[in-house]
């Protein structure tokens, strides 16, 4: 993908496609953020309703939603939960209360990947995501209340809910957290021996791997299906917060400011799936690490509302600039396995953002250029400056030019809450 | 040849990685564990008011540098510990026995830096020259 940057072993901004009858699964091509994704919501608000009270809200959203390094969360579950929430992710919080049931049918997957089994993942990675449900995070992770700046196509748009420039638009970005981060660590190790036993020879360590049709194979996909099924969740409760803070601040419940769902996608995950290779039919695994699926039009993957115009892609930038919402093609079938771009992609090292740009500088900059930012660390905030990724604009030329995804409109951030 | 220094970090695209340096392995490898800790927090602002004992396995002795720093980024989230100092009391191959001083994380006071979530396979070195110098890449 265009957004492809360096990584440990497998980069980021790729899509592995494995036959499921002969290849292999790596949890290296997922990386340790299990189905780290974006989720988009939509409001009937517009941008000149918001402005004024951007900081309460942002001062709102930063106070419901806990964020930032050591943060936990304000939800506790029990082992027994855990598992609910290993087995049936977002529909398990929807049952609890946390969002509306459109929800669900906008969320890949219906926010429950099949085939988790909670006996797969360690007591380690259990301890480490308890605390961790319902938290944004920290580096790339983000929240942001944004205006749509440019509508590309309007019949795609509006089937989003998305209908004119400066409409306001909240967009979710975090994953599975530690829970997801130990189930890859767990897996590497376990992998790290079926390299051995099935006598598969590797350049890099961290691209262990065992067939997909093999014990450990299908540990590491039930494990991995658990962690997804747990970012889903996680995802559903900040929408929900969200929403809760809006009313707060706007005083209308959610309804009546229109706060739907656009869609949730992950950008970090393997999946089973059908494809036509040289005109056959095959069940593959497709790997896609900084990569989000863009199934086209027709596509029985794509919920019925958006069959029409294929399967939105939510594809975020950098917090100074700009992200997009585009669809899936025929395109991206025939030759990315149905995947685009996940966002702008790093450019420069964090500790040469760090070095360059001074936390404060940027917060300023960006209210300058009338963005809004709450962070509790500053020297975060320089590492994700602008000036640290390439400029989305151009990523996502390349993918609209290419075919993979079209481009169906623009948004620009009016307030951020980075981890 | 002296040691130059304790460790270093590693500039990398995505991610940040340390170079250890120790005159011995233990040595090596407690280092290892600070330039993670100096990763996630200012040191300068923890106090050494608890200990911890820590016992890791592997199969060789790569994967134990892994197993080590993984285990104290679990530690870290689920006990909120930042450790400032380490003892390594045992150390083969296969299995690492250490103590750590350190503190658990009060917000108003320490700095927190960056979030680390896993020491990875990707460039990993152990290496003997002189001392030994342990590269490992963390995924942050």
């Amino acid at each position: 993908m265009p957004d492809i940057h360096w990584g440990y072993g497998f980069p980021i901004g790729g899509v592995a496609a494995t036959r499921v009858s002969d290849g292999v699964v790596s949890p290296g091509g997922v990386g340790f953020d299990i189905n780290c994704g974006t989720r988009l919501l939509r409001t009937d608000l517009t941008e000149a309703e918001v402005r004024p009270k951007i900081d309460k809200l942002l001062d709102e959203l930063y106070t419901s939603i806990p964020s930032g390094l050591g943060s936990s969360g304000k939800i506790i579950v029990s082992q027994k939960e855990l598992k609910e929430v290993m087995t049936r992710g977002s529909q398990w919080a929807l049952e609890k209360g946390f969002g509306q049931a459109d929800d669900i049918e906008a969320t890949e997957e219906s926010g429950c990947l099949k085939g988790a089994d909670p006996d797969m993942v360690s007591a380690h990675a259990r301890k480490r995501g308890i605390p961790q449900l319902g938290t944004l995070g920290s580096g790339n992770h983000f929240l942001e209340v944004e205006a749509v700046d440019e509508i590309y196509n309007r019949e795609a748009a509006a089937a989003m809910g998305v209908y004119e420039v400066g409409q306001v638009l909240a967009l979710i970005h975090t994953g599975s957290r530690g829970f997801g981060h130990q189930v890859c660590t767990d897996y590497l190790k376990v992998l790290a021996e079926a390299v051995q036993k099935y006598g598969i020879n590797l350049p890099d360590r961290q691209l262990a791997c065992a067939p997909v049709d093999s014990a450990e194979g299908r540990n590491y996909l039930a494990a991995m299906a658990c962690a997804a099924n747990f970012a889903w969740a996680n995802r559903q409760f900040i929408a929900h917060w969200t929403r809760e803070s809006f009313s707060r601040v706007f005083g209308k419940s959610s309804q009546e400011m229109g706060m739907r769902q656009v869609y949730d996608v992950a950008h970090n995950i393997a999946k089973i799936e059908e494809h036509r290779i040289g005109g056959r039919k095959e069940t593959l695994c497709v790997h896609r690490k900084g990569a989000t699926r863009a199934f086209p039009p027709g596509h029985p993957d794509v919920p019925a509302m958006y069959r029409k115009i294929g399967q939105p892609v939510i594809i975020p930038g950098d917090m100074g600039r700009y992200s997009y919402v585009a669809v899936g093609t025929e395109t991206a079938m025939e030759q990315t396995f149905g995947s685009t771009c996940h966002g702008a992609g790093r450019m420069m090292s964090r500790g040469a953002a760090k070095r360059s740009l001074k936390g404060a500088d940027i917060a300023r900059q960006l209210a300058e250029k009338g963005i809004t930012v709450k962070t509790c660390s500053l020297s975060g905030l320089a590492e994700e400056a602008s000036a640290a990724y390439k400029d989305v604009a151009d990523v996502v030329e390349v993918t609209h030019r290419a075919g993979i995804s079209c481009n169906v409109f623009k948004s620009r951030p009016i307030g951020v809450i980075k981890g | 040849m002296p040691v130059p220094k304790d460790f270093e970090t590693l500039e990398h695209t995505a991610d940040t990685g340390i170079i250890a340096y120790g005159k011995d392995l233990k040595q090596a490898f407690a280092n290892a564990a600070r330039g993670l800790f100096s990763l996630i927090a200012e040191l300068e602002s923890v106090n050494e008011v608890l200990e911890r004992d820590i016992e890791v396995t592997a199969a060789d002795r790569d994967s134990l540098l892994v197993a080590w720093l993984n285990e104290l980024i679990y530690i870290f989230d689920t006990e909120n510990i930042l450790f400032k100092r380490f003892d390594i009391t045992r150390l083969s191959q296969h299995h690492l026995v250490a103590r750590g001083y350190g503190e658990r994380v009060v917000r108003a006071r320490h700095k927190l830096k960056t979030g680390v979530k896993a020491a990875t396979y990707h460039m990993l070195a152990v290496e003997q020259e002189y001392g030994w110098r342990l590269q490992v890449l963390f995924d942050i």
